[in-house]
């Protein structure tokens, strides 16, 4: 908690982007209040542009754009959160298998984890999607996504424990007989959760991305209402053609705010988490 | 020959392995799901006609054999090798019988070109903003370059992609909404400056990101290495500053930004598939959107086991030429 008041008062990039993210989650909890479900069409009067009563317009199905966007960032952030939920557990468990076990089992699974790396993941990804398509839901879409995203994590955990093994303090703690969970416990956790923390945002990005690719390809869960699948019925309905640019400029300025936000929050993470900087703000308290 | 066998050998042990995971991938992923593409295909051909039974048996026959599922898994699997080795991917579904690989190799030149242009100009373009940036970092050009590309940076290539468009074809339409060239093709002036007129939004829009990636990562590296002694040495021997600049600190910072190139290859060309898409451009990921409309798996495999395949070698050829920039590899 200190350390969060602490990064909002020394990084501006972390404060803008915070406040976005805050922005962004009142959003998300007014879904809660909508006057409308989220799928039901016909509700509003048609194609009417922004005004006092209709915040960022109506649709050509009778929807308030508003209201949607609600449900949009919600369900976008429930996909994401569930990918990187997903991405984060198996790449943090395969780090820490292969920087603590090292060895045979280290050069074993960095082999592995090396070549997903190279290989694209959008083909991989639209190929599924393509097979299963039509009975993608948004969890199952989550699911996919957090099975993909796990190498690039996993790679730096293994860096960071390798890291962490080396150090001072783990030979003081083994010579003075600790117990190698306590010492995993109390000395290297407090290292790898800010670390870690700074992941998951970049992991927020990369599901949100894929999220609005896959969508635009069609190839998401097309009855929900996420940021994707907002531009792709907009674009399906001709929202432009028919100079209705307020229902594609929604879902598009929503998804460059949240990306935009989580970002910020990360570069400020990182520049805490860079011990260069940290050695500084350490001797500006001190 | 020592560098053979400490660097070379098991980078391309590695490719194999990457070669290996990603066919096996491709192959085992549409076969552990529940939908069958045969039926799937069966299903929509027979939806518009009556068939005889015999005939959806045989169709359902041949379809199997085309798509190679006929045997048992292990059977089916050295098949797909032989297949994959002989590029043979089978016919397109959607243009019977065009065979997938002469549909790829239409279009594959198209997305090389777009791909290789705009990543090099983007490298290039992001390490000199990047170097100079976090040279003179308290200069106000550097500090505005570096706040409007923290934002560009994260924006997913689909999003710049369509802003763009929307922006430069309909609001301003100073460009061309679908498209790769117009007239026919040949070395005369007219086609090579459609070809740019038609290219230039398509790699703007890669270049965008692009440069906003490399710029954050040399500007990060070069005020680490500003910090340096050598640097500090340098500065104090009063050398001018562009030697400092030009001759020691970016051959410094150069090392990694090499590896990045190779390992952020995959990416980049996951935003070429998204762009051409986007804009209607003649290449893979315009083949690609139009076989998942139609539900073409033999295309998207192909596509999935080119990219991957692809990916692989470029990263690996990448990597091979380390030991070229760093003598420390060349000499270890």
């Amino acid at each position: 908690m200190k350390t969060i008041f602490g990064l909002f008062r020394y990084s501006p990039s972390f404060r803008i982007g915070a406040i976005i993210l805050m922005f962004v989650v009142t959003l998300l909890i007014m879904s809660f209040f909508s006057p409308y479900k989220p799928d039901k069409r016909r509700v509003v009067p048609r194609n009417e542009p922004p005004s006092a009563e209709f915040v960022l317009g109506t649709n050509s199905q009778g929807q308030d754009v508003f209201w949607m966007l609600t449900f949009a960032i919600r369900n976008s952030l429930l996909v994401a959160g569930l990918a990187v939920g997903i991405g984060r557990g198996i790449g943090v468990f395969l780090g820490l298998i292969s920087g603590y076990l090292g060895g045979t089992w280290d050069r074993i699974l960095s082999g592995i984890v090396d070549s997903f790396i190279v290989i694209p993941r959008l083909p991989l990804l639209i190929l599924i999607a393509a097979i299963v398509r039509g009975q993608m839901t948004l969890i199952g879409l989550g699911v996919l996504l957090g099975f993909l995203d796990w190498s690039f994590p996993s790679k730096r955990y293994r860096a960071q424990i390798l890291s962490l093994k080396e150090r001072e303090f783990t030979q003081t703690a083994i010579f003075s007989g600790m117990h190698t969970f306590k010492i995993v416990v109390q000395e290297h956790l407090p290292f790898i959760i800010p670390f870690l923390l700074a992941d998951v945002v970049s992991g927020f990005l990369f599901a949100i991305g894929m999220e609005v690719t896959l969508a635009v390809f069609g190839l998401a869960d097309m009855n929900s209402q996420t940021i994707g699948t907002m531009i792709y019925w907009g674009n399906y309905y001709q929202a432009l053609l028919t100079n209705k640019i307020w229902v594609l400029a929604a879902p598009v300025g929503a998804s460059i705010v949240v990306v935009v936000g989580f970002y910020l929050v990360s570069v400020g993470l990182t520049t805490y988490l860079d011990p260069r900087t940290r050695l500084t703000r350490l001797q500006v308290k001190g | 020959m020592k560098l053979l066998r400490t660097f070379v050998l098991p980078r391309i042990i590695q490719y194999l392995v990457v070669i290996f995971i990603g066919i096996t991938l491709t192959f085992l992923i549409p076969r552990l799901s529940p939908i069958n593409p045969v039926d799937n295909a069966v299903g929509r051909l027979s939806a518009f006609q009556t068939m005889a039974p015999e005939a959806t048996v045989a169709l359902r026959e041949s379809l199997m054999d085309l798509y190679g599922l006929d045997g048992s898994l292990l059977e089916q699997y050295f098949s797909f090798w032989k297949r994959v080795l002989t590029f043979d991917l089978g016919p397109s579904f959607t243009v019977f019988p065009t065979p997938v690989s002469k549909l790829i190799g239409s279009s594959i030149g198209w997305t090389i070109g777009l791909l290789s242009l705009s990543i090099i100009l983007a490298w290039v373009l992001g390490l000199i903003l990047g170097t100079l940036a976090g040279f003179f970092p308290n200069s106000w050009w550097a500090r505005t370059l570096e706040n409007s590309l923290i934002v560009i940076y994260p924006i997913p290539y689909y999003i710049v992609a369509f802003v763009l468009l929307m922006a430069f074809t309909y609001y301003l339409p100073i460009f061309p909404l679908v498209g790769g060239s117009k007239g026919a093709p040949g070395f005369t002036w007219s086609y090579i400056s459609s070809l740019l007129y038609y290219g230039f939004l398509p790699a703007l829009s890669l270049i965008l990101g692009g440069v906003a990636f490399r710029f954050i990562i040399s500007k990060a590296l070069t005020s680490t290495e500003r910090s340096s002694d050598y640097v500090r040495f340098a500065e104090m021997a009063a050398l001018p500053k562009h030697k400092i600049l030009f001759s020691y600190l970016i051959r410094n910072t150069l090392l990694p930004q090499v590896t990045d190139l190779g390992l952020s290859l995959g990416l980049i060309f996951e935003g070429a598939l998204i762009t051409e898409a986007v804009y209607g451009y003649p290449g893979l990921g315009t083949l690609l959107l139009g076989a998942i409309n139609s539900a073409d798996y033999n295309i998207i495999m192909g596509i999935t086991l080119l990219s991957i395949i692809g990916i692989a070698t470029a990263s690996l050829l990448v990597d091979l030429s380390y030991p070229l920039i760093d003598p420390r590899v060349r000499y270890s």
